[in-house]
C-alpha cells in the first residue's frame, strides 16, 4: 500500500488493566474517506487520541506519510499534517471565530515574540496569509459572517462548524472528524456530509467517527468496525452492511442511538 | 459612550492619547486638589502608582492573558531590584543604565528557571510553588550576608540626570489657592535632575516605562504569540492539538511577566537608594494579584486602573491609617460579589454577558439557528 497516507499497525492501549485498543491494524488511502465505527465505548476516540498523541500505544506503531509519529509531541504532529475536532465542542470560547481559526492558522507560522515586538515583515507576512487562509475556511464552512462573533455565541451548529473550520486551517493532509455530526437533525447532518466531501475533493483525507449507520455508509469510502478495542471488520460499505458480525456487534443493537 | 469613542478617525484617537499621556506627565506638576495627596508627597504616590502599573502589567501577561496562577510574583520583583542594588552600591558600583538590563535579564532567567520545571504542574498546584518561589526569594535575601540579609544594601545608584544639579530647565507647579490658581515660582521641578527630595523625575521615569511596556503590551497580544497565550488559557489541551506548542508559550509568558517584573523592581530600587527584604514580602504578591483582579484580569487598562487604585486609595485617605487594610479588604469582598470580573473586564466577555443578556430577553425560537439544538 504504498499510497497510505495513515497506517496504524498494531497499536495496543492497555490504562493499567483495561486494554482500550487490542491489536488494532488499519490504513487510510490518499483522499479517502475512512469511517471508524463501532459501538459506545469500543475504542473509536481512544484511537483517535492515539493517533493524535493524546495517548501513547502500549505498542505498535503509527506511520503518518511514511514516518513513526508515536511518542511526537501533540502540537508537532499537527504541524506535520494531521488536524482533528472533538466530540464534545473544545472551541475557546472567550475568543472570535476568526481568532480561534488563526489559532490553527498559526500552526503553520513561527512568529515569536521579537517579530511581533517590531512589526517585522515575517510578522505582517504570517498575519496576511493567516488572516487570507482563515477567511477562506471560513467561507467554506458558510460561518464567514460570523467571524467577529464569540466563539461561545455561536449557535450549536456553527460551533461544530467552526470546530472543522479551525482544523482545516491548520492546514493538515489528514481530519480526523470525532462525530461532526452529533446533536444534528437529519437534515443537517445531510448537509454536514455534503460538506465532508466537499472537504475530501479539496484534496483532504477524512478520518470520521460517526455513530448514524446510514449517514456512514453514505459518505465514506471504506469503513472499520471497531468493538471493544478490537477491529471486528473492514471494508466498503456494502461489505460491512452485510457483515454478521458487524450486525451482532452494532446494528441490531442500538439503531437508535443516533445522537 | 465607548461605541463613539472607538468610532473616531485615528488621527483623534492618536491625539486623544497622547493629550492623555501628558495630562499623566504634567499631573503632580498640576497638583490638583481632592486628587493630590494631603501630607504625604505626590510625586512619591505617583511614582508608587506607576510601578504598580508597571508589575500589574506584567503579572496580566501571566494571569489575565496565559492564565497561570502567579503568587510569587514579587520575587522577580526583589530579584530585579537586588540585582540592580548589588551591581550599583559598594559591590560594584556600575551605572544604573547599565545595571538595569542586566537586572531585567536576572528576572527573566529566573522565570526561566522557575517556570521549566513548574510549569508542567496546573492551577492550584503552579500557585503554590509559585508561593514558596517568592517567599525563598525572600528568606535568601534576609539569610545571605552578602545581600545585607535584614540590613539590605544601601547607596544604590540613581539614574543619571541631564544637566547637572540644576537639570536642563525648571518648572513651576502650580498653587492652588482659596479660589485662585497660581504658578508658583518657589516650588520648581528641575527636569531630568533625580535628586533626593523631589520624586517628579522618578514619576517620569516610571510613567515612561508604563508607556514602553503597554505599547508593547498591545503589540504581542495582537500577534501569534497573544493568540497563543489566550487559547493555552481558555483549553490547554484544544490549544496543543491545534498546534500551539503550549509550554513554551507558558515559559514565555512567565519570561516576558518577570522581565517586566524586574524592570520595576529594578526602577524602584534605584528610586529608594536602599532595599531590604521587607519591601518583597508575600503581601506585596497579593497586592500586585489584587490590582490585576480588581481591574479586570485580561484587560490592560482594567489593570492600570486596578493598580492605580490599590497603590492610590491607601496614600489618599491615610487619615484612616490602621483601618486601611480593614477597608481595603472589605472593598475586595465587595468587588467581587458585584463585579466578579473585576471593574473593567475584557470587551469580549462584556459581550458575551451582553448577547446572554438580549437572548433571555428575546427568549427562545428567534431563528433557524436555535433549531440546531436539537
Amino acid at each position: 500500500m504504498p499510497e497510505a497516507i495513515l497506517d496504524v499497525q498494531n497499536v495496543t492501549l492497555k490504562f493499567g488493566g483495561l486494554t482500550a485498543l487490542d491489536d488494532v491494524s488499519f490504513h487510510i488511502n490518499e483522499g479517502e474517506i475512512l469511517g471508524l465505527i463501532g459501538p459506545n465505548g469500543a475504542g473509536k476516540t481512544t484511537c483517535f487520541n492515539a493517533v493524535t498523541g493524546v495517548y501513547r500505544p502500549t505498542s505498535g506503531n503509527i506511520l503518518f506519510q511514511g514516518a513513526s509519529i508515536v511518542g511526537l509531541k501533540k502540537h508537532a504532529i499537527t504541524k506535520s499534517g494531521i488536524a482533528r475536532t472533538f466530540q464534545n465542542i473544545r472551541l475557546f470560547p472567550t475568543m472570535t471565530a476568526l481568532e480561534n481559526v488563526l489559532v490553527g492558522a498559526d500552526a503553520q507560522h513561527s512568529t515569536g515574540m521579537l517579530s511581533a515586538l517590531f512589526r517585522l515583515p515575517k510578522h505582517r507576512r504570517e498575519e496576511k496569509d493567516g488572516h487570507d487562509r482563515a477567511m477562506e475556511v471560513l467561507r467554506f464552512m458558510g460561518i464567514h459572517r460570523k467571524a467577529d462573533e464569540l466563539a461561545a455565541n455561536l449557535s450549536y451548529g456553527d460551533q461544530r462548524r467552526l470546530e472543522i473550520a479551525r482544523a482545516m486551517a491548520t492546514g493538515p493532509k489528514l481530519i480526523c472528524l470525532d462525530e461532526p455530526a452529533a446533536g444534528f437533525n437529519p437534515a443537517e447532518k445531510v448537509e454536514l456530509m455534503n460538506l465532508i466531501r466537499k472537504v475530501r475533493d479539496q484534496g483532504y483525507t477524512v478520518l470520521l467517527i460517526e455513530h448514524d449507520m446510514r449517514l456512514v455508509m453514505g459518505v465514506t469510502d471504506r469503513i472499520v468496525v471497531l468493538e471493544f478495542g478490537r477491529k471486528i471488520a473492514e471494508g466498503v460499505p456494502a461489505e460491512i452492511r452485510d457483515n454478521p458480525a458487524v450486525i451482532a456487534a452494532y446494528l441490531g443493537v442500538d439503531e437508535e442511538d443516533a445522537s | 459612550m465607548k461605541n463613539k469613542l472607538t468610532a473616531l478617525p485615528k488621527p483623534v484617537k492618536v491625539l486623544l492619547w497622547v493629550l492623555l499621556a501628558l495630562f499623566a506627565y504634567a499631573l503632580p506638576l498640576l497638583e490638583p486638589p481632592i486628587i493630590s495627596t494631603p501630607g504625604v508627597d505626590f510625586g512619591g504616590v505617583l511614582f508608587t502608582v506607576s510601578i504598580y502599573c508597571l508589575v500589574a502589567l506584567g503579572l496580566n501577561i501571566v494571569v489575565g492573558y496565559a492564565g497561570l496562577l502567579d503568587l510569587g510574583y514579587v520575587g522577580f520583583y526583589a530579584i530585579g531590584a537586588y540585582t540592580v542594588a548589588i551591581l550599583t552600591s559598594f559591590h560594584a558600583s556600575w551605572p544604573l543604565l547599565l545595571a538595569i538590563p542586566v537586572g531585567v535579564v536576572a528576572a527573566m532567567v529566573s522565570g526561566v528557571i522557575l517556570g521549566a520545571p513548574t510549569l508542567r504542574v496546573r492551577g492550584d498546584y503552579l500557585a503554590i510553588v509559585t508561593l514558596g518561589f517568592g517567599e525563598i526569594i525572600r528568606l535568601v535575601a534576609v539569610n545571605t550576608e552578602w545581600l545585607g540579609d535584614t540590613r539590605g544594601i544601601k547607596n544604590i545608584a540613581k539614574p543619571p540626570g541631564v544637566g547637572g544639579e540644576e537639570g536642563l530647565f525648571q518648572i513651576p507647579h502650580l498653587f492652588w489657592g482659596d479660589g485662585t490658581v497660581l504658578l508658583d515660582t518657589d516650588d520648581k521641578t528641575k527636569f531630568l535632575f533625580f535628586g533626593v527630595l523631589d520624586q517628579i523625575p522618578y514619576y517620569w521615569m516610571g510613567l515612561t516605562a508604563v508607556i514602553i511596556v503597554l505599547i508593547a503590551d498591545i503589540l504581542i497580544k495582537n500577534s501569534r504569540v497573544g493568540r497563543a497565550w489566550e487559547a493555552t488559557r481558555e483549553d490547554e489541551d484544544a490549544a496543543e492539538l491545534m498546534g500551539v506548542p503550549t509550554f513554551k508559550f507558558k515559559l514565555l509568558a512567565f519570561a516576558t511577566g518577570a522581565f517586566v517584573g524586574g524592570l520595576a523592581g529594578g526602577l524602584y530600587a534605584s528610586r529608594q537608594g536602599f532595599i531590604n527584604p521587607q519591601s518583597f514580602l508575600l503581601l506585596f504578591s497579593i497586592l500586585y494579584l489584587a490590582s490585576v483582579v480588581v481591574g479586570g484580569q485580561g484587560n490592560r487598562w482594567g489593570v492600570l486602573v486596578g493598580a492605580t487604585l490599590v497603590a492610590y486609595l491607601p496614600q489618599r485617605f491615610r487619615e484612616f491609617d490602621d483601618f486601611r487594610v480593614l477597608v481595603f479588604g472589605l472593598a475586595l469582598v465587595v468587588l467581587a460579589a458585584v463585579r466578579p470580573q473585576g471593574l473593567l473586564p475584557p470587551r469580549r466577555t462584556v459581550r458575551a454577558k451582553k448577547l446572554e443578556h438580549d437572548l433571555e430577553e428575546l427568549e427562545e425560537g428567534t431563528g433557524e439557528e436555535e433549531a440546531a439544538h436539537a
